[in-house]
Parts: C-alpha cells; structure tokens; sequence
C-alpha cells in the first residue's frame, strides 16, 4: 500500500512562477513525460507552511534557447534526445491552485479552504493521491453520493446532495454527451440520500421505466431500480402500453386547468401574433378562468362574429387565436373535463417520498412539453409555497425539498420567457419554498443569463460551441483555465463539475451505469435477493 | 601507458593553469585527461588542454629526415640525438584541489610548484572527481589557446571511461552541460555530438 501511495505521489517538478488569478507554473522534471499529463487532472503542491490542491489548466513546451526552436536539436540521436528532455526544453504545467489545507492541527480540522495565496517559489508538485481527493471530496456517507472518479484515479469524487438540492443546478453538454446517464445518477442520488423528492418532466421517456444506450442496449430507469420509490405518470397512456412500462397514473388535463398565461408561453410554437395572445386574456376576462377555452372552442361561427365585435377584437387576429387553439385539440391528454386531478395526484406522491416521473410518450414536441411541465409546476410550486408559508408560522412541518427536472430548458428559460414561465421564478427564488430545479439542457448560450448566474451546481459534459462554454463558466474564478478544461472533455462518460455542491471544480469520468454490477452498487436488488431480505426484515420484525 | 605514473614535470605555472614537460618524447597524456600535481598545501588536479612536441633550441628548427628510410623509427635510429633536441609539453587547466580530505572544484590557493612530478589519474580517482560535475563550469569558461568545446568533449569521454555505465555519465554531464549552455542551443548542440 505504501508503494502504492509513492506511486501516486510521484514527483512532477517545481513550481517556477505564477500567480493566483492565473494559476502557477510548474516546471516539468525531466522524468515526466509531458505526454503523461492532462488537463483536468488534480495535483497536490508541498507548499512552505500549507499544502495546495490544484488542477492542470495547461501544459506547455519550453525551451531555455528560443533559437532551438528554429534550428532545432538532433532528437533522432537518442543521447542528445535523453540530455536535453527537461534541460534546455523541457515541459511545463499551468495549474489552478484551488484549496489549501495548512500544516497546523486547527487548521486540518478545519479541513480544506479555498485558496487565498500562493506556494512559494520552488515547491514540490505531486500528482494527488487518493488520500487527497477523500480528504476534499469527502466519502461516501448519507449525504454524499459517488458520482465518478477524477481522471486516471480511483478514489470516489462525491457530491453532497444536501448542498446540491438547495439550489437550482444544471446538467449540460452536447447531444450524446451522456446528459442523460448523468442525470439519472443525480436523480439516484437524490432519491438514495433522501435528501429530495424529484418531479421529472420525461421529454424522451428515459428516466421513468428504461431508456437505451448509444449503442441501442436497454437500461434500466428509475422505475425498475427502485420500484417503492418512483413512480410513473403517463401523459400517452398508448406509448406506455407499447413499451410496456406499467404506469402509476395517466395525466389529463382538463381545458379549464389551460390559463392564458400558458397560451402566452406557447406563441411561438402555436404561432400565434402579439394581438392574439392578448386576445386571450381578454376571452378568459369575458368567460372566466375555467372555462374560456372550452368555450371558445366550441363557438360556431355567429357567435364568434358577435364576440369579436363584442370584445373589438380584429377579425385575423381572432383567426390567428382560434387555428392555434384549435392546434392544442391535438393532444389527447387534452380533455373538456378532467375525471382526476393530477396535481393533486403528484402532489401525494410527492408528500409519501414517492419521486415522480412523467413521460411524454409520444408527445415529445416543444409544445406538449412547455405546456404541461410549466401548467403542472406552477400549480405545485403554488402548493409549495403555501405549505412553506405555513411551515414558517409554525402550524406546519416544512415539507421535503422538491427537486423538478426539466430537458430543453433553453426553451423555458430563454431571455424572453424566462421572466414569465414559473421555471424562471423557481430558479431564481432558490430554496425560499423549498423548490428547485435541475435544469438539462444542450445549448445553455440560450437560458437566460440572470437563471444561469443562479444555478448552485453545475456539472457540464463537452461542450464545443464558444458562446455555450461562456456562458456556463460565467462568474467562475478562472474562467479560462476552466475553458481549456471543459474543452478538451471527452466526448463520453466525462464532466466538470463545479459549484456549490463540491469544494472545487473536478474533472469526472461518471460512475457506470447500465451494467448490473453497477445497478447492484446503485442499491438495487434482484428479484431473488429482495425477497431474501425482506424474508430477514420480516424474521427480524418477529424476533424476540 | 601505465596510468598513475609519473609521465611530466611542472616547468611552468600559474593559479589557472600549468606547462608540464614530458619525461619521453611523444608520450604524453591524452587531450582531456585528469592529471595531478602535489603541492605545498594540497593536491592539485587539471585537466589536460594541448600537448605540444617541440624543438627544445628555439633557434633551431626541426627539419624532415626520412625520405629515404622505412619507418619513422628508423629516422630516430639513424638521429639519436633527435630525442634530446626534441621535447613533449602539454598544458593542464586546472579545475580543482585537494586539501587534506575536501575535495575541491574551484582553483587551489596556491600555484602548482615548479618541478612538481605529474601524474595521470587513476580510474579511481577520476570518479571520485567526477562525482560533481561543478568543473564544468571552470571548463566552459575558460579563455585557451584551443577550441573550449572540444576540450569539454574530450575532458567527458576520458571521465566516461572510468565508469563501467558510460553512457549514464554522459547524460548526467550532457545534463548539467546543457544547464551551463541552456541559452545557447548550438553550442550545446555541438558539444554533444562530440560525445561520443
């Protein structure tokens, strides 16, 4: 073990230069193979009095003679090659210095804290031990939860999902980046620690029952790893029979549940004029709040004349209303009169722990999708804030932390609609009521930059387009070391994640998912062995 | 040649260097070869920088002899007095001293003495000396009357000889070479080549 642990401390070199907002040079020893460092890797720096942890941010070629470069040195002849590898050209790191531990007993209690200054000149880089990252990422505990390993190590880099589920956090990366894998060991986390109930608005279905790999295998979803704790709602009540997904509750959606203001979100994709959204909310004044929309589709053509000279609404603008309107009888989910009420349902199974899922079937359009997470948020966030209101005049217990998840979150939280849709609101009034959101998205230049400065946590996989990276790493310290990072990300299985929910910004390789080995570390049972342990619950229940 | 033995004679010395006469004609030492002198204080140690065959009368120049013979020797057989006309010099640099236990890379207080006997080290001795490579500097730096650079050269690859792993020495010394001469890439460039 002890040969182990030299192994991993090796020796890198000194540190020659630098500064805090840049990071520190480091001066490869000759040993090291500059080919052997990454970006993104964690390094431990033996400073005088304290010991630092940083990240590599950049590795570069230097060379003492600039002369070299132009007339450069007979590599091919192996001697000179050994004798000038770390003397006149040799490599160099940049690193992040992002935590200190100081030498004292206060201060390792204490633990690591964030960097206030540097190591001093000369002082010995090493490659973080598994030690290291423990000591900062802390173990696997009821509030922590495995979410990968750093680059070319082992040890466990773990979130702690308390702090994670007080804010708003997003999951971002390019299409086929694993957004999804990530987000279902978020949501296990989640679920796991019992740190938060999660409402998932399943755009593609994947969360709930089971979802694919790129290379077409099936995973398991939520549902079938932990089938006391989840349950599925379906909007396509069809597409679930199909794909065999038993579900907990079908969603309809009565047309009196449908307020303006979600017509008001749906312009675009209802195609609908400045004039006509406004039109709505002149109907909704004439007919009410529940029953506007069934009314209005159901005038014949006299009575709409009489309306709209009624109301002084302008003949186009009225058709413009009702061909968009007209779009939304397309939904089957869509009903005159809804039998249940399915807040009311979510809500429940939110108030048992029960993690709700609600998969879109076939309804996987912009539409379908804006419509119902933001009717259905808005109603339960209204519940939330209540129960939290009460809770703060004490004749309430306050209710578990809410955790909703939305994909395509450009969508709703793009400058113009942000300040509108109810996501806006959540994500920028936190925790107050006990509300928050995990926001996915693929294109996160298009979420509104006042939500993106309030997400707590980010965790991003590769992400190539300039604007996306800005805006992701905006307000971050060391910003453009952190571009260099997140841009050199694999393609698969690799994240940064930084912000309130980890001490400092680390390059993952996430956890597997998708292997029954990994199922099983996920906590879930066979068949076979749940019976077995619930036989021995049941023995234990009746023992003397 | 028998290394360790008396080969010169100091016959002429300053603090920075020293002229050593050959007791036999033509059997100096090789360019770049650690040499020693005992002095009042200490041991002083130099390395080798031009070997020089002379006429000893320098008005009297040495004319070619052979035309009409086999073999150089025959030309020595036929001139007896051609071995004592005739004289071998070489020049050391001195690059270190010992005095009592400390060995020292730096220049010795006191000049090497006139007459003082020459030695060529022993392997032994070379890698004692050659364990810090700190003359190099001294080497380097010094203003002679031949090419520095392939002095060091040849200075390295005698030392190499004295280790069994030469190559490993060579990189060591190619090492703090390139840290004395980092900033100018084609010097180095050239001295290493003539490592080998």
């Amino acid at each position: 073990m002890a040969e182990q642990n030299l192994d991993e401390r090796t020796r890198l070199g000194t540190v020659v230069s630098g500064s805090l907002t840049r990071g520190v040079d480091v001066k490869l020893d000759a040993s090291i193979s500059v080919e052997d460092m990454v970006v993104g890797r964690y390094v431990a720096i033996e400073g005088e009095k304290r010991r630092f942890f940083g990240m590599i941010t950049d590795v570069s070629l230097e060379a003492l003679d600039p002369r070299a470069m132009t007339t450069p040195p007979d590599v091919a002849d192996p001697f000179i090659a050994e004798v000038i590898a770390g003397t006149t050209t040799y490599g160099k790191l940049r690193v992040l210095p992002m935590l200190t531990i100081g030498g004292d007993a206060v201060s390792i209690l204490e633990g690591p804290q964030p960097v206030k200054t540097v190591p001093t000149h000369f002082s010995e880089v090493k490659l973080a031990s598994q030690r290291d990252v423990e000591l900062v990422f802390g173990a696997e505990d009821d509030r922590r939860f495995h979410v990968g390993t750093p680059l070319d190590m082992e040890t466990k880099v773990c979130l702690d999902v308390s702090k994670f589920v007080n804010r708003s956090n997003g999951v971002f990366g390019k299409s086929g980046t694993g957004k999804t894998f990530l987000t279902r060991l978020l949501l296990i986390g989640m679920l796991q620690k019992q740190a938060a109930v999660s409402l998932v608005f399943d755009m593609h279905s994947e969360y709930g029952w089971e979802g694919k790999n790129e290379k077409g295998y099936k995973v398991k979803g939520l549902k079938q790893l932990f089938p006391s704790k989840v349950a599925v709602f379906a909007l396509d009540e069809e597409s679930s029979r199909w794909r065999k997904v038993s579900t907990d509750f079908v969603v309809k959606i009565g047309y009196g549940d449908i307020e303006p203001e979600d017509i008001e979100l749906l312009r675009q994709t209802l195609n609908l004029t400045e004039a006509s959204t406004q039109a709505v909310y002149q109907l909704a004044r004439e007919f009410g709040d529940k029953r506007w929309l069934k009314t209005v589709l159901n005038l014949e053509e006299d009575d709409s004349k009489q309306l709209i000279s009624k109301l002084n609404i302008h003949d186009s603008t009225y058709r413009n209303l009702r061909r968009g309107l007209e779009s939304l009888r397309r939904f089957p989910f869509l009903v005159p009169h809804a039998v249940d009420n399915p807040v009311q349902r979510i809500l429940e199974y939110l108030d048992r722990g029960i993690n709700v899922v609600l998969e879109f079937g076939r309804f996987d359009d912009s539409a379908a999708y804006i419509l119902v997470a933001n009717l259905l948020s808005r109603r339960i966030y209204a519940r939330y804030r209540e129960k939290a209101e009460k809770a703060m005049g004490g004749d309430m217990a306050p209710s578990r932390p809410l955790v909703i998840t939305i994909e395509e979150a450009h969508r709703f939280l793009n400058p113009e609609l942000s300040t509108r849709t109810i996501f806006g609101r959540i994500a920028r009034e936190m925790r107050k009521y006990n509300v928050t959101l995990l926001v996915i998205d693929q294109r996160p230049s298009g979420i509104d930059d006042e939500i993106m400065s309030q997400l707590g946590t980010k965790i991003t996989c590769l992400l190539d387009d300039e604007r996306d990276v800005d805006s992701v790493l905006a307000g971050v310290a060391g910003k453009s070391e952190l571009k260099s990072v997140l841009s050199k990300l694999e393609t698969k299985q690799q994240a940064l994640v930084f912000g309130h929910a980890v001490p400092m910004p680390v390059v993952i390789k996430t956890r597997d998912y998708g292997s029954a080995e990994s199922y099983k570390a996920l906590g879930f049972l066979e068949a076979a062995e749940l019976k077995k342990k619930t036989e021995k619950d049941i023995e234990g229940l009746w023992a003397p | 040649m028998d290394l360790g033995t008396k080969v010169a004679e100091v016959i002429e010395a300053s603090s920075a260097e020293f002229v050593a006469q050959c007791y036999k004609l033509d059997q100096g030492p090789a360019l770049g070869s650690l040499v020693k002198t005992e002095g009042e204080l200490c041991e002083i140690f130099g390395i080798v920088y031009d070997v020089e065959t002379h006429s000893l009368d320098p008005g009297r120049r040495v004319i070619a002899r052979g035309e009409q013979m086999e073999t150089q020797d025959e030309v020595f057989r036929a001139n007896p007095q051609l071995a004592r006309l005739l004289s071998t010099d070489f020049r050391v640099l001195v690059v270190g001293h010992r005095q009592g236990d400390g060995l020292h890379h730096y220049l010795p207080p006191m000049p090497a003495p006139i007459h003082g006997f020459v030695y060529i080290c022993q392997l032994e001795e070379v890698q004692g000396f050659a364990q810090s490579l700190d003359f190099l500097g001294l080497v380097i730096d010094a203003r002679l009357s031949v090419s520095v650079d392939e002095v060091v050269a040849a200075c390295l690859r005698c030392f190499s000889r004295a280790y069994p792993d030469s190559h490993a020495f060579l990189v060591k010394a190619g090492k703090e070479l390139a840290r004395l001469l980092g900033g100018d890439a084609l010097r180095l460039n050239s001295v290493l080549k003539r490592l080998r």
